[in-house]
């Protein structure tokens, strides 16, 4: 009963530190509550579909359905991390000023609100359908029944939940101009992290055959697969032992989001002047 | 003039994952099998020739779902209850690969051997 709930709680940790930092950078937007809802309920729901049809996507593409449809999920994520960055750059200066003036909606911020919900939900159909594999099956054998699977589940749950509140309820104790500038380097490196998980998924299902050496293993020091190890897997894409395709798939992602919100904050959006005009 | 060559990227980004996808190894020799049973490997131990890769067929006769998962071989993924999956490993070094049941992980311990 014990190891189903440190199992629940481990997956529902690696999707609730992605939700805490999404709320932390999403600090005051409005409307923000209705979007991460749906993401999590989306996730939830995608993570029972992808559950039922885990079979089927894994017979797909040479037996390879299981390794692509984890690598397409994350390079989604990824993008939507990157678009949403590259918002809140053009934006950012409007949402400081709004969130002076409580309650004051951000036009538009819909769209950044909705990438970060794909992200959530993304997150929560991953490590959610891992949860509800793990469960039914537990069901389905003789060795724990209904009790075992309510224990794990709501136990995990709620243990997962907790860390991500704490984790939010830390990051918005930083100072409001700070904020920003933290979750979106927060939300860079769990872009970088994912792609080079992504990557790994690649090379595992054969579709990536260039850059597998193992550049290092530090292991010895940080196991990725130990309770601290897996936190920094999510928050800043820690891997013991990460090959060059990894490597240079996490640079990328770090180097391209930077540049590309450089370029965005260059280029002002053009409708600035509706966006800041005040309310009062 | 933008739109049309932003279209030919999409276009070339497309055929290249198709070419990817056509490239991905559909051969079925060097399969070897690893049997769950009781939450344990059966064999523990699978010896496979080194530098090459070789796919290993892992066949869960357990009713409960498990996770396929080593850092070593930097594979990880999920194989249902009496279901099997096929996992590609390596090209690997001569040398020993622990692999482990993510669900499972007090009992559910073995290795491939790299020769
Ligand atoms: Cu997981």
């Amino acid at each position: 009963m014990l190891a189903s709930l440190i199992i629940v709680f481990r997956e529902v940790l690696e999707a609730g530190l992605i939700v805490g930092i999404v709320l932390a950078a999403t600090q005051g937007v409005v409307g923000r509550g209705r979007w991460i809802a749906f993401g999590i309920i989306g996730g939830i729901i995608g993570s029972c579909v992808v559950a039922a049809f885990a079979d089927g996507i894994s017979s797909l593409f040479a037996d390879t359905g299981q390794e692509l449809f984890n690598a397409t999920v994350l390079l989604i994520a990824v993008a939507m991390l990157a678009w949403h960055n590259a918002w809140m750059a053009q934006h950012g200066r409007e949402l400081a000023r709004d969130m002076k003036a409580v309650g004051h909606a951000v036009q538009s911020g819909e769209k950044s609100l909705a990438a970060l919900a794909v992200v959530i939900g993304v997150a929560v159909l991953r490590e959610g359908s891992e949860v509800v594999l793990f469960l039914t099956g537990i069901l389905a054998s003789e060795e724990g029944g209904i009790a075992t699977v309510a224990a794990g589940g709501l136990g995990g749950m709620a243990l997962g939940a907790l860390v991500s509140v704490l984790l939010y309820v830390g990051l918005v104790q930083i100072p409001t101009r700070h904020l920003f500038a933290t979750t979106t380097w927060l939300l860079t490196l769990l872009a970088a992290g994912m792609a080079a998980t992504a990557v790994n998924f690649l090379a595992q299902g054969g579709v990536l055959n260039v850059g597998g050496a193992v550049l290092w293993d530090s292991s010895g020091l940080l196991r990725d697969n130990s309770l601290i190890g897996q936190a920094l897997h999510v928050l800043v894409g820690y891997t013991d032992r990460p090959t060059e395709a990894q490597l240079i798939a996490y640079v990328g992602v770090v180097v391209g989001i930077l540049l590309l919100t450089r370029w965005a904050a260059g280029n002002p959006p053009s409708n600035r002047s509706r966006v800041a005009s005040p309310a009062e | 003039m933008r739109r049309v060559s932003l279209l030919s990227a999409a276009c070339a980004i497309a055929l290249s994952g198709a070419a990817f996808l056509q490239a991905a190894p559909v051969r079925a020799d060097d399969v070897i099998t690893i049997v769950i049973k009781d939450h344990k490997f059966e064999p523990a131990e699978v010896k496979v020739p080194a530098n090459k890769r070789v796919t290993l067929l892992v066949d869960n006769q357990d009713a409960t779902s498990e996770e396929f998962e080593s850092g070593e071989m930097k594979v990880e993924k999920i194989v249902g209850g009496r279901k099997q999956i096929k996992v590609m490993v390596g090209p690997l070094k001569p040398g020993r690969y622990p692999f482990f049941g993510e669900f499972h992980e007090a009992t559910a311990q073995g290795a491939v051997i790299a020769e």
